[in-house]
């Protein structure tokens, strides 16, 4: 089992229902294989900092998920295929970023504030 | 007369020094750079989205590579731009 976070950016022109719809595909896809959800977060409406398929915002998504390694290759198939989908990105989260995500969750700060001042 | 042991120069010599760089990230203890988080990223971007040298951001080479991955990747998901111009 290894913890996955999964970003999508479906396109512009979904309904809230049909954004929905797709989440719980997704989710239910991991599930069926084992998977299990950590988090889901929607993002909603956001510009794109550059166009994408001549689209120049998109609906963003993110779902971390803990899930068997043989399940991304399975998703990437459904990932694809689906015309309601610009773009995706599974990233491995090793353990300081599962950290970073639960603290960013619950509100405290994650350290980065002060860097930033700096 | 101007004594012989006397040093002239043209210009005025630095006396302070330049500030000593650090690693942000092991100055603060950050463990992992997150890239869904673009003001943070442009931090280490100039105007143009372009990833700023080591030498300018003082980065260990550790964090420099996390930070790169980071960028990269924000890029592909349309968080932060290939090319621009006055991105700040």
């Amino acid at each position: 089992m290894q913890n996955y976070e999964l970003m999508v950016i479906f396109t512009p022109v979904l309904s809230e229902e049909e954004f929905k719809a797709s989440q719980k595909k997704y989710i239910d896809f991991i599930t069926a294989n084992k998977g299990e959800i950590v988090h889901t977060n929607p993002w909603g409406l956001r510009s794109l900092a550059y166009p994408v398929q001549k689209k120049t915002t998109g609906i963003y998504w993110v779902l971390e998920y803990n899930a068997p390694s043989d399940i991304n290759e399975k998703l990437k198939i459904q990932l694809l295929r689906d015309e309601q989908v610009l773009r995706h990105q599974v990233i491995k989260l090793d353990k300081y970023a599962v950290e970073y995500n639960t603290r960013k969750r619950s509100g405290v700060s994650t350290g980065t504030e002060k860097a930033v001042e700096g | 007369m101007a004594k012989a042991n006397e040093i002239k120069y043209l210009t005025a010599i630095k006396t302070e020094k330049p500030k000593k760089k650090f690693c942000r990230f092991k100055k603060y203890g950050i463990r992992y750079i997150d890239y869904k988080d673009a003001e943070f990223l442009k931090k280490f971007l100039n105007d143009q989205g372009k990833l700023l040298p080591r030498r300018l951001s003082g980065n260990s080479l550790k964090y420099q590579r996390k930070v790169s991955e980071a960028v990269k990747r924000a890029r592909q998901m349309a968080i932060l731009p290939y090319v621009t111009d006055l991105l700040k």
